[in-house]
């Protein structure tokens, strides 16, 4: 049974049982590795999408129940198209390892769609559930602080 | 990314050159005479090459395992110095397993003195080339020294090839190459030639002696350089070893036998069998692996085998085990690796007017916890040959060890080595590899990934031993006037070593003891001993190794020792170091300054400092945590470092951000514990860390004042022992109590 999925703008269709989490049909079923595995139990959100522009842990989100428009990573930007948000990351320096950075990167994302100029608290609020296990949080924080203002700048 | 065969056979495509792989400079063999240790290698041209020149630019192949810690970039930088190449013209490959890119640095780890007084020597690249020979087989990265090792080599790879595409470009003008220019990638006379319209001349050319580049006129050495990986790591589009993708792979899971080391007496696959995509299960003798057509459903499938486990050879729980290292302590001492003056007669001194203060500590075991699972991806090809994709941190003995597994010749196997999603010392056993091999000599024809599930990666870790410290000191009219400090636990480098290479190295195990013998302390009495305990738990190098217990025992120490003083803590260590060692005594004054040591004492706060030197850098730091009503808070923390020759500071800044915030997290979370003889915590719930909002904010001075010119400290590992100390003494400072046992969250309540 083959299920259609909206991802990034476009219709795929995965060939996977329904009860399989949007994260491996991602990966495993069409080869979109961007989004990662890092625990399978909504603890580290290194496999952060947007769900109809909200944050979702696709390793928690069965492909059978997933009703709306999918961004992943590799639809916010891409390495000659950087989105502002991936511009900040870069000119930041953010990523170390940069295994986490997708999912805090697509956090981020809906973090400023939701709050254009969000304060210290509230990053702490919306970022606290993705893990970085190089530390890269102090640089985040500033990358994040800078893509507000440059979209407020336009 | 290009894997290391893609790019030569585009490289080759693009130049139809006769050099199979395009042109390729670097292959310098390095002769014993130490007067001119340069001989170009006239046969090995094509062959484990650093630079590759094509129509797209340069290539250079980084040898060390990318981990997070940058040094693919800072390598590059070193070659870009000596090429005269844009940095928008550089690419970087980690390249092959290969002998010529064995790790020079590792001569800075094979000493018994302490850190501090071997970086005053003056290095001679000679010296380092000299102890070649012992080193040739370690393509390994760790012990911080990635750069070190590449300081001198990937500057000379750069100087050869620039030497050798001017030696090209004055023949074709019929001019002596000295009257000739490079710059941008070209080389310029009263013509101007591209580096890849000359590549293919120059890599028959031989250039004679070059000669590296005054500091003085560095551009891109000693710069924040904009990292070559950073825009894929912030698309999505880096390609981790868990992302190879294989047209017709299958996805695989393994479960291994949570009793470490045990067998598998049996297993029953039925029950995975019958649920939809799962395609095989294999026996691997100490565990099983699952075939599917996802990796999710493998690993649902592999948690519904039965499977009758044999025991493991160690003590059922953590109680027996940390009952088994105390046992240590009765035994005669491993190591006495510092032994200044005469501690007994002076703690036989008893108080008289001061004090006389004993303490016991204790650490846990830790887990690496690398944000990326392990995983490997293996192809066993019709002819018999293996292909491998594994992040790891030792190429060629993985390499080795998946040749062995399937009992095919070393040459059979093409190991690619895919940047990793951190490491901390826990990609270098050849394991995931290994299991690969073994699954994928199951299924010949199709190439297979196969990937831990986080709680395999936990539970299968090779851990960071736990420890007990025992220290006694002596005061007397406000100053230390003896230390001694013992240490008992298990060796990590003689049971990694036992397990990785067949034998544990002789003489005295420096790892149970770094961090506590060789700090530059200037105690008039001044013993460390170490005491290794038996004890077959697997063990593995983990940030900073012995420096991550041993630093927690002694900093905390020494705060006992300044309390019970009556000295701030701060110009206590500064008393005891000053004469000693300048760098360090002066780090120790910047991180005062930085952090305003004196107004940070106020009520409802406290602060704590600590330093270690390791890896050649020593590392101060000062932090401030706050009471609030959601419990502590770790507020501030301000990090001085000096690893002499700073060759990327936006790179130091980051490692030694990163390097403390891995150790507080351990400081606070992080605890391995055993029960039944299995580890008990098996995701991030149970093995938490740092996150935005309990992380502190950061101030990092770097200073290049340490050891003689050339000197270069490592930096990914020297920002953690000091951590876990600075926390513990300013929670002393905020509470009253001292904490000697980690992790602190047993212990304090801290906001979440
Ligand atoms: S993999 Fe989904 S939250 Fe960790
Ligand atoms: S950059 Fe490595 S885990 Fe975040």
């Amino acid at each position: 049974m083959s299920i259609t999925l909206q991802i990034n703008g476009k219709p795929h269709e995965v060939d996977l049982p329904g009860e399989v989490p949007l994260l491996w049909a991602l990966r495993d079923g069409l080869g979109m590795t961007g989004t990662k595995f890092g625990c399978g139990v909504a603890a580290c959100g290194a496999c952060t999408v947007l769900v109809d522009g909200e944050a979702v842990r696709s390793c928690q989100l069965p492909i059978g129940e997933v009703t709306g428009a999918i961004t992943t990573i590799e639809g916010l930007g891409q390495p000659g198209n950087l989105a502002p948000i991936q511009a900040a990351w870069v000119r930041h320096q953010v990523a170390q390892c940069g295994y986490c950075q997708s999912g805090q990167i697509m956090q981020a994302a809906a973090l400023l769609a939701a709050n254009p100029e969000p304060t210290d608290q509230d990053i702490d609020a919306a970022m606290q559930g993705n893990l970085c296990r190089c530390g890269t949080y102090p640089r985040i924080r500033a990358a994040i602080h800078e893509a507000a203002a440059m979209m407020k700048a336009g | 990314m290009a894997s290391w065969k893609t790019i030569t056979r585009r490289s080759f495509l693009v130049l139809g050159a006769a050099v199979a792989g395009g042109a390729a400079f670097g292959a310098w063999k390095i002769a014993e005479v130490p007067a001119n240790p340069l001989v170009p290698g006239p046969d090995s041209v094509p062959l484990n090459p650093w630079v590759i020149i094509n129509a797209d630019g340069v290539t250079v192949i980084a040898p060390r395992a990318e981990m997070g810690q940058g040094i693919s970039t800072t390598l590059a930088a070193l070659v870009a110095e000596e090429l005269d190449v844009d940095w928008q013209q550089v690419r970087v490959l980690h390249g092959p397993p290969a002998q010529a890119y064995f790790n020079a640095g590792f001569v800075d780890r094979m000493s018994n003195e302490p850190d501090f007084i071997v970086s005053q020597r003056p290095k001679s690249h000679n010296a380092i080339l000299a102890a070649v020979p012992k080193i040739l087989s370690l393509q390994m990265t760790g012990g911080s020294t990635g750069a070190i090792g590449g300081f001198v080599q990937m500057r000379l790879a750069g100087a050869g090839a620039r030497e050798a595409l001017k030696a090209a470009a004055a023949k074709r003008l019929g001019v002596a190459p000295d009257t000739l220019k490079t710059e941008g990638g070209k080389v310029i006379g009263e013509k101007t030639f591209t580096y890849a319209e000359l590549a293919a001349e120059a890599a028959d050319l031989v250039p004679g002696d070059v000669t590296l580049r005054d500091p003085s006129t560095w551009r891109y050495v000693g710069k924040a350089m904009p990292r070559l990986d950073m825009v894929a790591k912030s698309t999505g589009t880096e390609v981790f070893g868990i992302d190879t993708w294989l047209p017709g792979m299958k996805f695989a899971t393994v479960r291994m036998n949570p009793r470490r080391g045990g067998a598998m007496k049996g297993f029953d696959p039925a029950p995975a069998l019958a649920m939809p995509g799962v395609a095989q299960v294999i026996g691997l003798g100490s565990g099983i692996a699952v075939v599917a057509d996802n990796t999710w459903t493998a690993m649902q499938a592999a948690e519904a085998v039965k499977i009758d486990w044999a025991e493991a050879d160690y003590p059922a729980d953590t109680e027996a085990m940390m009952t088994r290292i105390e046992a240590a302590f009765a035994t005669r001492p491993d190591s006495r690796m510092r032994d200044d003056g005469d501690v007994e007669a002076e703690l036989a001194k008893g108080p008289v007017s001061g004090a006389v203060i004993e303490a016991e500590y204790r650490v846990p075991f830790l887990a690496h916890a690398a944000m990326e699972p392990l995983n490997a991806t293996a192809w066993l090809k019709e002819d018999g040959s293996l292909e491998v994709w594994c992040g790891c941190q030792a190429p060629i003995m993985t390499r080795d060890a998946c040749a062995a597994a399937l009992r095919i010749d070393a040459e059979k196997v093409t190991l690619h080595v895919p940047v990793m999603g951190g490491g901390f010392g826990g990609r270098t056993d050849p394991v995931p590899a290994v299991l690969a091999a073994r699954v994928a000599a199951a299924m010949p024809g199709t190439p297979v990934k196969v990937t831990w599930s986080r709680e395999e990666d936990l539970t299968q870790d090779y851990y960071r031993p736990a420890a007990i410290a025992r220290l006694s000191g002596r005061i007397e009219g406000g100053k230390a006037t003896a230390l001694w400090g013992r240490t008992a636990t298990p060796s990590v480098t003689r049971n990694a070593l036992a397990r990785l290479v067949g034998f544990a190295p002789p003489g005295p195990d420096r790892g149970s003891v770094e961090g506590g013998f060789d700090q530059p302390y200037g105690l008039p009495n001044y013993r460390y001993d170490g005491h290794v305990a038996d004890l077959t738990v697997q063990l593995g190098f983990w940030r900073s190794v012995g420096n991550s217990m041993n630093a927690f025992f002694l900093e905390s120490f020494i705060d006992e020792m300044a309390h019970a003083a009556g000295a701030d803590p701060l110009a206590f260590r500064l008393d005891l170091m000053r004469d000693t060692h300048a760098p360090s005594a002066q780090l120790l004054e910047n991180v005062r300054e930085m952090s305003g040591w004196d107004g940070l004492k106020r009520p409802g706060y406290g602060r704590g400092v600590a330093f270690c030197y390791s890896f050649g850098t020593p590392v101060a730091e000062v932090l401030e945590v706050q009471q609030t009503d959601a419990g502590i808070r770790l507020t501030r923390a301000w990090i001085a470092c000096d690893p002499g020759l700073a060759m990327d500071p936006g790179i130091v800044e980051a490692q030694m951000t990163g390097a403390m915030v891995y150790g507080l997290s351990a400081a606070v979370h992080g605890a391995i514990t055993f029960a039944d003889q299995q580890v008990v915590e098996r995701n991030f719930p149970d093995y938490d860390a740092l996150r935005m909002p309990t992380t502190p904010a950061f101030e990092v001075a770097i200073l290049q004042n340490n050891g003689s010119f050339g000197h270069i400290g490592g930096v990914g590992e020297p920002g953690t022992p000091p951590a876990a100390p600075a926390l513990a003494n300013a929670l002393y400072d905020l509470t009253g109590i001292r904490a000697r046992e980690l992790p602190l969250n047993r212990q304090f309540s801290f906001a979440g």
